[in-house]
């Protein structure tokens, strides 16, 4: 729709493009320069719905930079010339403010209104002084209109970046966040997982895990799967790698959190899970390696007396 | 695999990695639109992650075809993996549990089929495979 608009303007502009430059325009737009801003600012309240991500003053500090940046070039260039280095700054303006608005959570609507709405502004202008000369206000509201919409992309352009910006930093803090290595007693660590167990992911978790075997000097590693959505082969496969590469370096590990669904699932799939301990809850998994470390926990009163001898109390949940 | 009715019909392409979990999130919803008990839902999602692997795989990406079909009173949901790839050339190794060509743990193709009702395979050398499940509810 765009494009096709833009062809369209440039298209029946041309003719009339040759000698006279834009430089009339543009020094007529520099001298407005103040009333231009009031009048944008005014347009922008509209357009944009103020919240605690963007202050008024932050807003109208970032539309006089824009406004800047576009009556700060010399007089003599043409706003068709939108291709032209000398147009670098004022994009660059336009370009980090719509990436510091994704990152802000905009949406992509929102961020090109910004740019948009500076339209009827420039176009008032125009009316101001070509009014009476329909053939030359047509033709200098086709470059300001071509003008704006170009802007406008880069507006846009600049946002899908700026989420991707986003998006990536989310991925590396998603493999990072999703592996911790918890101290549940003096040698004994456990490793709750939590979402997709995809290939890259299982990686980091194997080695977080064994370093972690290592650096605690952990004999026993719980690991838990509640957090873990589906169990297919792919995922008992890499569980049972891990399993093995840390019961070579001398740690057993206990896989904790299986919900009857994934039970039966299992089953069904056929997976071999019955050299593993494996535990329902993470408090039974925890038992167990309590006990395997000839450890055992009671309920004692408040003189410091066991109460309970046998261990008929289960333990809380760490 | 005879008299069902398909009522909606939704195809997701497989060609990456991410895209299996998108299909697992796809059947995930239609399970519980459907109202598959949590094991049902549980199973069907298993499956569609295993076929779709393999789909990417093993027949180098393509799609699925995720249908929630009805027959006379019963509902369910039927996936059909579908790719371009090199083929089986053995149905019934294939299907053979602990057989596998890759490094898996070669229980997916067999493994899927005991979590389904219906299970259907369509494989030509060269051309592709098609592999059609169904569970009801």
């Amino acid at each position: 729709m765009l494009r096709l608009l833009h062809s369209a303007c440039s298209g029946q502009y041309l003719p009339d493009s040759g000698k006279e430059p834009m430089s009339t325009l543009l020094s007529a737009l520099q001298q407005e320069r103040v009333a231009m801003l009031k009048a944008w600012i005014a347009n922008l309240q509209t357009a944009i719905q103020l919240n605690d991500l963007l202050s008024q003053r932050e807003l109208d500090a970032q539309a006089a930079d824009v406004l800047n940046a576009l009556l700060s070039v010399d007089p003599e260039t043409r706003l068709q010339d939108f291709g032209s280095v000398v147009w670098r700054p004022l994009k660059d303006v336009v370009s980090s403010i719509s990436v510091s608005r994704a990152t802000l959570g905009f949406t992509p609507s929102e961020t090109a209104l910004f740019i948009l709405s500076l339209k009827p502004v420039l176009f008032e202008q125009i009316r101001k002084r070509w009014g009476a000369e329909s053939d030359k206000l047509f033709a200098e509201i086709s470059v300001v209109d071509t003008f704006v919409d170009k802007l406008g992309l880069v507006t846009t352009e600049s946002f899908i970046k700026g989420r991707e910006q986003v998006i990536v930093h989310q991925q590396e803090d998603m493999l990072e966040l999703s592996t911790p290595v918890v101290t549940l007693w003096d040698g004994i660590v456990a490793l709750p997982l939590i979402g997709t167990l995809d290939s890259a992911r299982t990686q980091v978790v194997m080695e977080t895990l064994l370093q972690a075997i290592v650096s605690t000097n952990s004999r026993i590693a719980i690991i838990d799967i509640t957090g873990v959505a589906t169990v297919d082969t792919l995922v008992a496969q890499h569980l049972l790698k891990t399993i093995t590469a840390a019961r070579l370096m001398g740690a057993e590990c206990i896989l904790s959190g299986i919900r009857p669904q994934i039970a039966q699932t299992i089953v069904h799939l056929g997976i071999n899970l019955q050299e593993i301990t494996t535990k329902a809850k993470l408090s039974d998994a925890f038992r167990v390696a309590l006990e395997k470390t000839n450890r055992r926990v009671v309920r004692v009163d408040k003189a410091g007396t066991v109460v309970t001898a046998a261990k008929q109390e289960p333990a809380k949940d760490a | 695999m005879t008299g069902a009715t398909v009522l909606q019909a939704e195809t997701v392409a497989i060609a990456t990695s991410n895209d299996v979990v998108v299909v697992r999130q796809r059947v995930r919803a239609l399970a519980l639109q459907v109202g598959l008990s949590l094991v049902d839902q549980t199973k069907i999602v298993t499956a569609a992650s295993e076929l779709g692997r393999n789909t990417l795989e093993h027949g180098l990406g393509g799609q699925v075809e995720v249908s929630l079909v009805t027959n006379g009173p019963r509902r369910g949901i039927r996936l059909s993996f579908q790719d371009t790839g090199p083929g089986i050339a053995d149905l019934e190794l294939a299907l053979r549990d602990g057989y596998t060509s890759a490094k898996g743990m070669g229980l997916g193709l067999s493994g899927s089929k005991r979590l389904m009702h219906e299970f259907a395979i369509d494989s030509t050398l060269g051309k592709g495979t098609t592999v059609t499940v169904t569970r009801w509810k």
